[in-house]
Order: C-alpha cells, then sequence, then structure tokens
C-alpha cells in the first residue's frame, strides 16, 4: 500500500514538531554556559545580537556575530548535527534557492559567465545573496540557540521584560501546551484513518478526509475551551492572571548580559 | 509567506511593528470587555488549533498539495479581533519556538497574516454572505472568497515589504542589503504561488471547513452572523435584500465607468497593432517602458493573434452609439448582467442538484 500524501506528509509534520520539542527540552536541560544563564539575559542578549546582525552593512560584522553564535552553541552543548541539520541546513535550502537566482538578476559588474548557459554572474548580485544568506543563518542559529538552551516556559516568562502584558504571557504558554495535545489529537485522528485504510485514498476524497479532520478538531478546540474555561473558574480563577517571577540576576549574569549588549551595539556601530 | 529574519531591514521591521501595534492594542481591549474571563482559554485554545491546522497537507487539484494558514476560518468563527491575537499567537510560537518566521519580522508576518488577512477575510465573508441563512450555500461561497483573498492579500503586503527593500538599502557597491528582488520580480513571485497553490488551500480549507460546520456544528457559524436565519427557508430563497449593500455598490460603480474615459493612451501591455503604427503612440509606449526600445514594426505575434477575435463590443463602445460615456455605461450594465446572470444559474443548477440528492 503506497501512504497517501496527505496522510503521511500530515503525520510527518506532527512528529516532527513534537521531535524538535523533545530534542530542546532535552537541550535545555544540558549543563552548558547558554543553560545557565538567566533566561532574561538570553533573551535581550540575543534580541541586541539579532539587531546587530540585521542591521550590519559589513559581511565581516554579520560573520563575526555569526563565529560567536557558532561559539556559545558549542559552549552550550549544542550537538552539531543539530545545527547543521535543523538550523543551517533547513536555512540554506530556504534562502539559498531564493538568493540564487540574485546572482543573475542583480544588475551590476560582470564577474564571470556561467558555464553552457552563459548568464552572467554580477559582484552586486554576489554580494547580495551572500549578505542575504549570512544574515538569515546567523539570526537562525541565534534565535534557535536560544529556545534551544533554554525551557520554554522560561522563554515566556522572560518575555516580562520587554513589557509584554501578564495576560499573553499566560496566553502563550497554555497556546504552547495545547498546541502539543492538539498535535497528539490530529496526529492520533490521521493515525486511525491510516489504519483502517487499503489502498490510496483519491484526491477527492483526501481532500475530504483532511476537511473533517479539521473540522473535528475544531469541534473539539471549541469544547476545550469551554471546558478549559471551566476548569479555570473552578480553581478560583476570576480574570487575573499571574506569573511567579523566580529569576534572579547574579553578577555572572549581569556580566554576560553587559557583553553581550556591547558585543550588540559595537557590531552595530562598526557595521554601519 | 513567513519572512524569516534578515530579508527586511530593521527600519522596515520597526515600521510594521509600529503598524501592528495598535490593532493588538485595539483589538486586546474589546476582546478583554467581551470576553472577560473567557478570553484566556478561548484565544489559546483557538492559536493552538490554528497552529496545528497550518501544518495540514491539503490536497490541491493537479495533484500537489499545500497549507493553509487558517486565517478566514479563524475570522468567520471568532470575528477579525479574535483572530488578529489567536493568528498572531501563533506566529509568535511558530516564529520563536520553531524558527517558521523571524523575531525581528514578526511585526512584518502579523501585519501581512494576522491582521491584514483576518480584516480582509472578515468583510468578504460579511460582504458576501449578508444575512443569508447559515446553511446557505452561499456562506460556503464567501468562506472560499474570503480565504483565497485573504491569502492573496498577505501575500501582495508581503510581496510589496520584499520589493521595496533594494530600491531603499543598497551597500555602497550598489549590492541590495536585504531581499535583494525589486518590486517587479518580487510582488509576482510572492503572487504565483498564492493565486494558484497557497490560495487554493486556503479556499478548499475555508469553504470545507463551513460547509462541515453548516452540517455538523452551525452553532459555530452563529457569532460573525447576528440575525441570520437557520435555513433558507426563514432567509426566504436566494436573498436577494440580503445582497442589497453589494448591488447599490454595484450600481455605483457602474454609473461611474466613464470615469475611464479620463485617461488617455492605451493601459500598459494593452496594445494595439495599431499602437505599434502610430507615431505618438510609439513615444507613449517607450515613455511609460523605461525607454526600452520598440520593435521597428508590429510584432508578428500581435499581429497574427490580434485578429483571432474580434470584440463584439470593441473598446466599450457599442458602434451604433455616438456617446462614448453611455457606451461606457452599457457595457457595464451589460457585463455586469451577464455575471450577475450566470451566478443566478450555478446557484439555481446547485440548488436543483442539492434537492435531487
Amino acid at each position: 500500500m503506497r501512504p497517501n500524501r496527505v496522510i503521511a506528509g500530515s503525520i510527518h509534520g506532527f512528529l516532527r514538531v513534537l521531535e524538535h520539542t523533545l530534542e530542546s527540552e532535552e537541550l535545555a536541560r544540558r549543563a552548558g554556559l547558554l543553560q545557565s544563564l538567566d533566561p532574561r539575559v538570553k533573551l535581550l542578549g540575543f534580541l541586541g545580537l539579532i539587531v546587530a546582525a540585521a542591521a550590519s552593512r559589513r559581511l565581516e560584522i554579520i560573520g563575526a556575530v555569526f563565529a560567536l553564535a557558532f561559539v556559545l552553541a558549542v559552549c552550550s552543548r549544542v550537538p552539531l548535527r543539530t545545527l547543521v541539520i535543523r538550523i543551517w541546513a533547513a536555512a540554506f535550502a530556504f534562502t539559498g534557492l531564493i538568493a540564487l537566482p540574485a546572482l543573475f538578476l542583480t544588475p551590476g559588474r560582470p564577474i564571470g559567465r556561467l558555464p553552457a548557459l552563459g548568464w552572467a554572474v554580477t559582484a552586486q548580485g554576489l554580494r547580495g545573496a551572500v549578505y542575504l544568506i549570512s544574515r538569515v543563518e546567523t539570526t537562525a542559529t541565534l534565535s534557535m540557540l536560544l529556545v534551544l538552551c533554554t525551557p520554554w516556559t522560561h522563554v515566556l516568562k522572560a518575555l516580562r521584560v520587554l513589557r509584554v502584558p501578564v495576560v499573553l504571557v499566560v496566553i502563550l504558554g497554555m497556546t504552547y501546551r495545547y498546541i502539543l495535545l492538539m498535535i497528539g489529537t490530529a496526529e492520533e485522528m490521521f493515525e486511525s484513518r491510516r489504519s483502517r485504510m487499503v489502498g490510496r485514498l483519491e484526491a477527492k476524497e483526501a481532500r475530504r478526509l483532511a476537511i473533517a479532520t479539521a473540522g473535528v478538531l475544531l469541534s473539539k478546540t471549541m469544547q476545550l475551551s469551554g471546558d478549559v474555561y471551566m476548569a479555570m473558574q473552578a480553581r478560583g480563577f476570576r480574570g487575573e492572571a499571574y506569573v511567579l517571577d523566580e529569576f534572579e540576576m547574579r553578577p555572572r549574569d549581569w556580566s554576560w548580559l553587559a557583553l553581550f549588549l556591547a558585543l550588540g551595539a559595537a557590531a552595530i556601530w562598526v557595521g554601519h | 509567506m513567513h519572512i524569516p529574519d534578515g530579508y527586511l531591514s530593521p527600519a522596515t521591521c520597526a515600521a510594521l511593528y509600529a503598524a501592528s501595534a495598535p490593532f493588538w492594542y485595539v483589538a486586546l481591549r474589546r476582546l478583554k470587555r467581551l470576553l472577560a474571563t473567557k478570553l484566556i482559554p478561548l484565544l489559546s485554545v483557538f492559536a493552538a488549533f490554528s497552529f496545528v491546522v497550518m501544518m495540514f497537507n491539503l490536497p490541491l487539484p493537479g495533484g500537489t498539495t499545500g497549507h493553509a494558514v487558517g486565517v478566514s476560518i479563524a475570522s468567520i468563527v471568532l470575528g477579525p479581533w479574535a483572530s488578529i491575537l489567536a493568528i498572531s499567537i501563533a506566529l509568535f510560537i511558530q516564529a520563536v519556538f520553531f524558527g517558521d518566521g523571524g523575531i525581528t519580522s514578526f511585526g512584518a508576518n502579523c501585519f501581512n497574516m494576522a491582521i491584514a488577512g483576518s480584516l480582509v477575510a472578515w468583510l468578504t465573508y460579511r460582504a458576501i454572505s449578508g444575512k443569508c441563512a447559515i446553511v446557505s450555500r452561499r456562506r460556503v461561497f464567501a468562506a472560499g472568497i474570503a480565504g483565497y483573498l485573504s491569502i492573496n492579500v498577505a501575500a501582495l503586503l508581503t510581496g510589496i515589504e520584499l520589493g521595496i527593500q533594494p530600491m531603499l538599502f543598497r551597500d555602497a557597491s550598489g549590492a541590495p542589503l536585504y531581499a535583494p528582488y525589486p518590486l517587479k520580480i518580487a510582488v509576482p513571485a510572492m503572487m504565483a504561488g498564492h493565486l494558484t497553490i497557497a490560495g487554493l488551500a486556503e479556499l478548499i480549507l475555508s469553504a470545507g471547513l463551513v460547509a462541515w460546520l453548516q452540517r455538523s456544528h452551525p452553532s459555530l457559524l452563529r457569532a460573525t452572523a447576528p440575525g441570520a436565519a437557520s435555513t433558507e427557508a426563514e432567509a426566504g430563497g436566494f436573498g436577494w435584500l440580503a445582497i442589497r449593500p453589494l448591488l447599490a455598490g454595484l450600481a455605483v460603480l457602474m454609473l461611474i465607468t466613464p470615469l475611464g474615459i479620463l485617461a488617455v493612451g492605451s493601459a500598459w501591455g494593452e496594445w494595439s497593432p495599431h499602437d505599434f503604427a502610430d507615431a505618438a503612440a510609439r513615444r507613449q509606449i517607450a515613455a511609460v517602458s523605461a525607454n526600452q526600445a520598440l520593435p521597428a514594426g508590429v510584432p508578428q505575434g500581435i499581429e497574427r493573434l490580434s485578429s483571432v477575435w474580434t470584440a463584439p463590443v470593441p473598446s466599450y463602445a457599442p458602434p451604433f452609439l455616438r456617446s462614448s460615456s453611455f457606451g461606457y455605461l452599457l457595457s457595464a450594465a451589460f457585463g455586469s448582467g451577464l455575471i450577475l446572470l450566470a451566478a443566478l444559474v450555478a446557484d439555481w443548477v446547485f440548488t436543483a442538484r442539492r434537492r435531487s440528492g
């Protein structure tokens, strides 16, 4: 039996999210440099470095921020395989494909020609493509390092330092939990259908199946929303949301925060 | 559609965060007032649903598959303000935890998909469905069009944001610092995929889910359809009264069609063989085409194909009329009438098939 693309593709997507989530949780528990820092330091520091990489107009500065991110990843015991497959290859596959035509389409000084086709590669096109790819790789590495080395609940609580309203922090936390729950539910629905299938679904039937699954999930969503609301009320919820603030900045955290922000500011200043 | 970090300049990102902020603020205030304590569970759970539904592989006609954003169904079930927040939350989790979309470009992604997408979807759905019955076919049609339009408006905005980058941000050598393609490449490149695959996926998901809800949980369609009848019989057939605002708008558009006469010259790309033979028209074509050199004579393809079909009413001006303004009006009325007639016939066929089935 050939697995149907609708069912197999959706199940594959769900399992990949669950796999990434488990991997992130496992990495966040490891003993490493970034894992030992206060989540607020990582959030603010990495935000500064991401903005620096995005704002820089010099390739060597973007390269230096990328090198810093790599060193931080190694010191935080993030496996090279995770960096290469989950971040770099994924970002390169997407952005590389987008940047490739820019080599030929960007007007400028020709520096070579593509064999056989004879298309001219311009210096400006090459530089533009390298800007785009290096920026995307650097910012993707930094943002993924943040979640790979910090439990998600801590990332969300750290958002308070950016003045994100408590109610949104609570909603984000609950959303994350229910995403995992619903992915499990959707995966079970598709899996149960696959286990009852012989042969291959016609496109129309597959469409009907996907819509019906989404519909059932939507109905369950609304029902779940009511159930969660009742449960919250039963526990005394009256509309006020609170977040426990158990973080404590140590001198070491302040030093790292100062270092990250200083490096980010220097990168922006030199990069311009 | 999810713009990663590095494609937009920090200035563009900041501008789009600033543009999104008032919508988030108003949405949060309105929902807090309307939902009170129900806000947290409803938004959390629906954002989770939006996230999961974005991962569904939808089979499309032609053998390919696509992913929908689900912005239209969120607007239809929750209304535009709750949809703005639910989709924004789903986009945030995608960007921060799964690296799908950037952190600096989060404001831009929310502006395109969550805000513009939700508002376009809701306005389209309400305009087309009017007050027709909850179980009416027109709601399925409205949801499909709302889904298709919302995703394409979001794609257009994304294309524009990407396309203005090389105009505004280049280094000293002239190399683009961010997204490298100008508007004339970025917009068609974005739209090509969304007018076909992604738009179709959104259309199928939105229309399919509304049809499913009509059969299984019609109550979920009530929130954004106040005053709608439960059955077709209650609503009274086709319900011309319900689409009165649409018909009025159409009439106004018909009346102002003679404004088109004010424009001089041919529309870009709509040149006739005569334009290539006329010296003044050739100068106009060159002026609006970045002074590109025109072929010496009439291009052979245009000359050959222009005689394949001769329109019965060329240039919206029936030959028997002296007034071109009246010709425009008549053409608008005739064209709109044909479309309405086709819609009536399609509605009659679908209704007859449903009754017989």
